[in-house]
């Protein structure tokens, strides 16, 4: 058997989608290798999260198709999604604030039957971020931004997904901790699962991935290497402020 | 101090709201899960005591009758789900409103077709002695049956407190699409909600049973005063319902007695009014 060198586990190609009566994504195709870190950067509004929900299932596209090893998944409900090795932390959070901790992890392995398993991701998840198992039995209510951030992440991971997607991780979180929070995600590609990470961040999101795609009002208007776009005229700028 | 029948008067109110409590924790478990307002929840009632009254003729023991009709109403309710309630979801939501209310008149009707407007009740009543504690008299039958809807009332708490099934319920009703992001999925979900509603509704119907007796609009009646107590306690809350069924029970046992047994409902409605206007989400509603 021979190795190849890069195997692309998720490809999304000519992707429309609408939302709430606009065209959010117009022909968005971008693919992502196994391991690695993709970074989707673009303004406000771009469609970054759009396509992110289009993946999940959470909305439905007009054309395109999304491919997950070598499987359509773009007619999936969003729970078989999940269940295929999927992991969307969405943007804002969105933990169970009345739950507590451990019951957000838990939920996270919602998909895992085998106890043991769920033993295992869980002591993965808490030593990834040790803030948590601080707070284990609290209600995630009472958690600040920053560490709300970190359950969210920690409870994607949970289900031991192949694709772990982040929407602005950074988003509102105080300095001190995104450095934290970057550490993890970098971790968590480290570990072998791939991520597609969404930042309105773009310098320090374009330093953590392996490549990058631009988005501007619903289409790729650049992609490559991070490390070429973070020297690219162009990026530096519209957001980097050079 | 003479307090006269006053103990008299809680106990009973509270073994009322006792009912009342198993009544409206299902009826806001369902709403909680899926935002469904369940208008027809008190004809799942009053099947529920049909049913109970037809197990008692074939020879089946009351008691034992109870959660043999549980569970008989939680599979009747997951298939109301899946045919009806599912496809009304679908649709703008006043669908929801006006299809539960269709349920309600189809289910009233049917019943005055096949069961005829009669009042039923079980034969050879169990349950007929009264107990005496101090200054309070308690109906052997009125004391199972409170005792009976707090089992089951803390049965079904635990189960969505404890269990994983529970916790996804709960996850769903507080952030549906977090909760799918989990790969929750909804339409199980919604289904074992529903059932699960309409098997405490479906337990409290069989437990009434044993001092009530069935007939086709009884449903309207109970689901009334349901409707009060999930608003009142906070809709969605499980344990708002307790708290509010409480509340009803003791006021209405209370305003019955001291008012006027025509009445008993007034007090009801105006402790109901005083609650939402100044706490418009219930007692222990969120939002």
């Amino acid at each position: 058997m021979t190795q190849v060198a890069a195997t692309t586990v998720l490809e999304v190609a000519a992707l429309e989608v609408d939302y709430d009566g606009v065209r959010a994504l117009q022909g968005v195709s971008l693919r992502a290798e196994r391991g690695t870190i993709t970074a989707l950067v673009g303004a406000n509004g771009a469609g970054k999260t759009t396509l992110l929900r289009a993946i999940s299932g959470i909305v439905r596209p007009q054309s395109g198709s999304i491919v997950f090893c070598g499987r359509r998944i773009d007619r999936d409900q969003p729970h078989a999604i999940v269940r295929g090795g999927i992991a969307h932390v969405p943007e804002g959070r969105r933990v169970f604030a009345t739950a507590t901790v451990r019951d957000n992890l838990l939920l996270g392995a919602y998909v895992l039957r085998d106890p043991s398993e769920r033993e295992r991701r869980l002591e993965a998840a808490l030593a990834m971020f040790p803030r948590l198992r601080e707070r284990y039995e609290q209600r995630a209510s009472t958690l600040s931004g920053g560490e709300a951030q970190m359950l969210a992440i920690a409870r994607g991971t949970m289900s031991a997904p192949t694709v772990l997607m982040l929407d602005e991780p950074s988003l509102g979180i105080a300095p001190n901790l995104i450095a934290t929070i970057y550490a993890g995600i970098r971790r968590i590609a480290e570990s072998g699962t791939t991520v597609l990470l969404v930042e309105q961040n773009v310098r320090d999101a374009l330093q953590l991935a392996d490549r990058a795609y631009v988005l501007q009002t619903g289409r790729v208007v650049m992609e490559g290497k991070a490390r070429d776009l973070l020297g690219d005229p162009l990026v530096q700028k519209a957001f980097l402020g050079l | 101090m003479d307090v006269g029948p006053l103990p008299q008067l809680v106990v009973s109110g509270i073994l009322t709201g006792l009912l009342f409590a198993l009544i409206s924790v299902g009826l806001t478990l369902i709403f909680g899960v899926m935002d469904v307002v369940n208008f027809a929840h008190g004809e799942f009632l009053m099947l529920a005591m049909y049913a109970t009254f037809g197990a008692t003729l074939i020879g089946i023991n009351p008691i034992l009758a109870v959660p043999v009709v549980a569970i008989v109403m939680f599979f009747l309710g997951a298939v109301v789900y899946r045919v009806l309630i599912r496809r009304l979801l679908a649709g703008p939501p006043s669908a929801v409103v006006f299809g539960t209310f269709g349920l309600l008149v189809f289910l009233q009707g049917a019943a005055q077709y096949l069961f005829t407007s009669d009042y039923r009740s079980i034969p050879n009543l169990p349950f007929q002695g009264t107990l005496h504690f101090g200054a309070v008299n308690l109906g052997e039958a009125q004391l199972v049956a409170g005792l009976g809807a707090l089992l089951m009332t803390a049965l079904v708490f635990a189960f969505v407190e404890y269990t994983e099934p529970g916790r996804a319920l709960r996850a769903l009703s507080e952030d549906r699409v977090a909760a799918q992001l989990m790969g929750i999925d909804v339409q199980g979900m919604n289904a074992l909600a529903f059932g699960l509603g309409i098997a405490c509704v479906g337990a409290a119907g069989a437990l009434l049973m044993l001092t009530y007796q069935a007939y086709p609009r009884i449903g309207t009646e109970f689901a009334l005063t349901a409707f009060v107590v999930v608003a009142l306690g906070g809709f969605g809350s499980v344990q708002g319902a307790l708290v509010g069924a409480l509340l009803v029970g003791l006021v209405e046992v209370l305003g019955g007695f001291y008012i006027s047994p025509a009445l008993k409902m007034i007090p009801v409605y105006l402790l109901y009014l005083l609650v939402v206007l100044v706490r418009p989400q219930g007692l222990l509603g969120r939002r």
